[in-house]
């Protein structure tokens, strides 16, 4: 076998021949087809690619890829991630996630399996609702949102997905939707980054949370309520008519209107539009905790500064650790202070 | 004159000076270092060839406050001519380094037994703190017993004054002093104490010269002291032994070896995911050391993704291991669960400690049975082997590494905080005279037609091992019911019957490839049956062995494969009048047992976070045929 000859598959490939279960016109239809149209482009290998999730709607999501994969328990699939990649760190591992189970129940692990940096694609589909246990408010829904635990509004304040993963320590952070065309790109993005990378996908659970997401999916307000993050390019947004500039009194991002030149095309260092640059820090905790509806939605590759990842640092350690030792079983059961019994004093052990 | 009293057989007789086993226990504080002094005059026993067994008992804080009652720190060994297999009920020596010391451990002290205690330690504060009105050392309280009391603390200090240590540090080196005596009087070289010292203190060799000076100077202090009556050598014969090469061993020591066999018996490499908790870390700690052997170790966020990751490399092709006690397994049931429900191999290490929940962190306890056999929500059966001393728990390693692959099935190993701590001289095995058990995984479809069938079960009922990775036979596993042979998503009525009836009707297969139940001590029938499993090994056997003497006709039965039982255990049973079940639980196996079998077997229970003694199990024997 020639590792160096390039895997060609389609999207059918990608297709497993089970029966998905999903609710007719739930998002994670559109996000599986985006995942199908992504592995092609980045050539991935089926019997080298692990799905593993753990429970939820989003969970049910390996049965319907055409490769390996372990549908676990609630939470825990990032703890079963990295035993499958320390194991073999030449598998392409990705985990599919959701609100309840990736920032609730789950919650310690995602933030581990972060700060590890693991490599693996995480992929947390957030739907702001329990969706496979009938509707409950979430950890990240909406303060006010009506369940059926909470009837009269729920009262808990949402967590930001985005802004846990970069205070975990993420290195890769990115956000996309699930009907949006760019989604496979920054798939791309989330599989190119060596290291754990972290994609929120906001998903419209079309039975429990219906439309939470239109106010900027919707393509009639997509243009005017979306800002792209693109990495050295400005950070405008509404046809270029408005861009995010940093308010050097308050260290806060603001919005300011761009002044298109005589040639029609935004005059946006005129307005002080700030440049993304993937790799700041600072930045891409601003464009998380952006307030929506005041500001745009910031999606597309926010963070991406790759470091060394954890299943490398465990293969050098270990490297380390056994250098010029060898594997002699008995050797080792012999360790430390030993004594001999000659064969001239034997009388058997008395019982 | 008194002399120190050896734990005798009955009838036996002994010359005054060469008793055949004799019971030390040193007691401290927990910053005193007796862990390291009983460590340390265990390896000199070993060396002068006496078979012995050890017991630590300290406390759960770390350095609890200097002084208290709560705060000691006691290491009992138990060493003799014979075969010995428990630490000793009573000791015959107490070294006692301060009042709280004498106070939590002299009641457990044979009478005429032998106190040294540092009359440097019992000034009235530490005699407040121990809650003593007047000194025990003065007020003759201590009459049943015979005294040797001195100043340690100024001989010590005496002794490491050329070295110009503070205070502080100087007074550090008591328990070498002591340690010296000890091997004074137990005719112990001193060498490989001497060697290991000039090891530990490589970097600073003044504090090695310190200690090696305490160490000579309370073993001169026996040879020259003009002491009356009770301070006197005592040489303890070698045990007569089968020939070969020995070393101690601690359970902790011997399932970390273990498993590493048994991964290379399996030919796989090992996985072991591991958070740290009492007493089971020191299995992490030592796995951590063996990595050329293609150990992989994972100290995980918690308990839960400890086992998950263990799975995950499992389903890679590793051998997926775990380890923790009962506070920490009781988080894992989920996953344990789910390795039963996907069918990947998984050993689970429990070193049992007293509960329920925080429990008794430092102290023994054997009631996670019902755990092991029960704890897990639907039906999960899994194999479940329990150790009987800390060298058997290398064996049962690997018999748990053995099964967990040969069946595709998590297999629980019970051991013990006494197990896990304790040491005991174990005869070195070779590795060539254990049977290889190789895996292979399927690298072909195993469907004619095609399609990978990732649960086809063979004979037994097991299903194939597939590794990630494997050209054209991905497919997809998971917590979910799942079709006949395929796995897919099926949980319709009859499938969910047939796959609980196929992963029951496995487990029970393992019975079959288990050795048939032994009697390990006396008759295979007779007027009563004595039935352990796990540590209570010792006690149980030296009763036995009393009893016998004594002409009654009972027998030592002890089961090492706790689930499935050994087919044979309920005709073997049937076969005594009566059957008596001891362990340190409220009767978890007894109940077992009478569900399996029908028997009438009977409970003798013990929480009291300490192993049963020899006495107990005698006096529990003689009522039980009376």
């Amino acid at each position: 076998m020639n590792d160096m000859t390039p895997i060609t598959t389609t999207l059918k490939d990608w297709e497993s021949d089970q029966e998905v279960r999903w609710c007719p016109g739930c998002g994670d239809y559109a996000i599986l087809k985006a995942v199908q149209r992504t592995l092609p482009m980045v050539n991935a290998d089926p019997k080298n690619t692990v799905f593993v999730s753990g429970i939820g709607c989003s969970s049910r999501f390996p049965y319907y890829v055409e490769s390996y994969g372990f549908h676990t328990i609630h939470g825990r699939a990032p703890a079963f991630a990295t035993g499958i990649k320390l194991a073999n760190p030449e598998l392409d591992v990705w985990l599919v996630t959701g609100d309840g189970d990736g920032m609730s129940i789950g919650g310690n692990h995602t933030m581990h399996v972060l700060r590890r940096n693991l490599d693996c694609q995480i992929m947390l589909f957030n739907n702001e609702i329990y969706g496979l246990t009938k509707g409950q408010y979430s950890p990240t829904s909406r303060v006010g949102t009506n369940s059926p635990t909470s009837p009269i509004g729920s009262v808990d304040r949402p967590a930001l997905p985005c802004a846990f993963a970069l205070g975990a320590g993420a290195r890769f952070v990115a956000r996309g939707y699930d009907i949006s065309k760019d989604l496979p790109e920054v798939l791309k993005a989330a599989y190119e980054h060596k290291g754990a990378a972290f994609v929120e996908i906001f998903q419209n659970c079309i039975v429990y949370n219906k439309d939470r997401f239109d106010d900027f999916t919707q393509k009639k307000v997509a243009d005017d309520t979306q800002v792209w993050c693109r990495d050295g390019e400005p950070l405008l947004f509404a046809k270029g008519t408005k861009g995010l500039a940093l308010c050097t009194d308050t260290l806060t991002l603001k919005v300011v209107d761009v002044v298109a030149r005589e040639d029609g095309t935004p005059d946006w260092q005129a307005a002080g539009v700030a440049v993304h640059n993937v790799k700041n820090r600072g930045l891409a905790h601003m464009l998380v905790e952006m307030p929506f509806g005041v500001f745009p939605m910031a999606l597309g590759v926010i963070y991406d500064d790759p470091r060394p990842t954890f299943e490398s640092e465990v293969v050098a350690e270990r490297a380390k650790l056994i250098e010029g030792k060898t594997a002699d079983l008995g050797k080792l059961l012999a360790k430390g202070q030993t004594w001999t019994v000659e064969p001239q004093a034997t009388h058997g052990l008395m019982d | 004159m008194a002399s120190i009293t050896a734990a005798r057989e009955p009838g036996a007789s002994l010359e005054e000076d060469s008793p055949e086993a004799v019971v030390v226990r040193f007691a401290g504080d927990s910053g005193d270092g007796m862990q390291l002094t009983g460590g340390q005059f265990t390896l000199s026993t070993a060396l002068a060839g006496n078979d012995l067994a050890t017991f630590p008992d300290f406390p759960a804080e770390i350095r609890a406050p200097q002084g208290t009652l709560f705060g000691v720190s006691a290491f009992q060994i138990n060493f003799g001519s014979q075969e010995i297999t428990t630490a000793g009920d009573a000791p015959d020596v107490l070294v006692a380094m301060n009042p709280a010391a004498l106070k939590v451990n002299v009641p457990a002290l044979k009478p005429g037994g032998l106190v040294i205690a540092d009359t440097g330690e019992f000034n009235k504060r530490n005699l407040e703190k121990a809650k003593y009105e007047s000194n025990p050392l003065e007020d003759g309280s201590l009459a049943r017993w015979d005294l040797l009391a001195f100043d340690i603390s100024a001989l010590t200090l005496e002794a490491v004054k050329p070295f110009g240590l503070g205070n502080k540090e100087a007074l550090r080196c008591k328990n070498m002093w002591t340690l010296g005596l000890a091997l004074w009087m137990f005719d112990r070289d001193r060498q490989p104490l001497i060697d290991w010292l000039k090891g530990k203190f490589a970097k600073n060799p003044m504090l090695a010269d310190a200690n090696i000076a305490a160490l000579n100077a309370g073993h001169a202090y026996g040879e020259t002291a003009e002491l009356a009556g009770p301070l006197k050598k005592l040489h303890i014969d070698p045990v007569p032994a089968e020939p070969g090469l020995y070393r101690t061993i601690t359970g902790a020591e011997a399932v970390s070896l273990g498993l590493v066999a048994g991964a290379q018996l399996a030919h796989l490499p090992m996985f072991f995911g591991g958070y740290p908790i009492t007493p089971a870390s020191a299995i992490l700690h030592n796995l951590v050391k063996m990595k050329e052997f293609g150990v992989t170790t994972f100290q995980a966020e918690d308990e839960i993704a400890a086992i998950c990751s263990a799975i995950g490399a499992s389903y890679a092709g590793h051998l997926g291991v775990t380890s923790s006690s009962g506070p920490g397994i009781a988080l894992k049931g989920e996953a344990m669960g789910l390795a039963v429900m996907t069918e990947l191999p998984l050993v689970i290490v429990n070193s049992q400690r007293g509960g329920p929940s925080t429990g008794l962190p430092t102290k023994t306890e054997q009631s996670d049975l019902y755990q092991a056999v029960y704890g897990r929500n639907g039906d999960a059966p899994m194999p479940v082997i329990a150790a009987c001393s800390p060298a058997d728990a290398f064996e049962c390693a690997i018999e748990a590494c053995r099964i967990a692959v040969q069946f595709m099935t998590p297999v629980v190993l019970l051991t013990d905080g006494y197990i896990g701590n304790a040491s005991e001289p174990w005869k070195v095995p070779d590795p060539e005279s254990y049977t290889p058990f190789p895996v292979s995984f399927l690298e072909e479809t195993n469907n004619p037609d095609g399609k990978v069938l990732p649960f086809k079960r063979d004979a037994r009922g097991v299903r194939p091992w597939i590794k990630p990775g494997t050209a054209d036979l991905m497919h997809r596993i998971g917590g979910i019911e799942k079709g006949i042979d395929t796995g897919d998503l099926d949980y319709s009525p009859a499938v969910h019957q047939a796959q609980t009836d196929a992963r029951k009707a496995k487990i029970d297969g393992v019975a079959r490839a288990i050795p048939a139940q032994e009697v390990c001590l006396g008759e295979e029938s007779g007027k009563l049956a004595v039935v352990g499993w796990g540590s209570t090994y010792g006690p149980i056997h030296q009763a036995v062995r009393r009893a016998r003497k004594k002409g009654l006709a009972v027998s030592h039965v002890h089961v090492r494969h706790v689930w499935p039982l050994p087919e044979n255990l309920g005709d073997l049973l049937r076969q005594f009048d009566k059957v008596l079940v001891p362990e340190m639980n409220t009767g978890q196996f007894k109940t077992v047992l009478r569900d399996q079998f029908l028997v009438d077997a009977q409970p003798l229970t013990k929480t009291s976070g300490q192993p049963f003694t020899i006495a107990e199990l005698e006096a529990a024997i003689d009522e039980a045929l009376a």
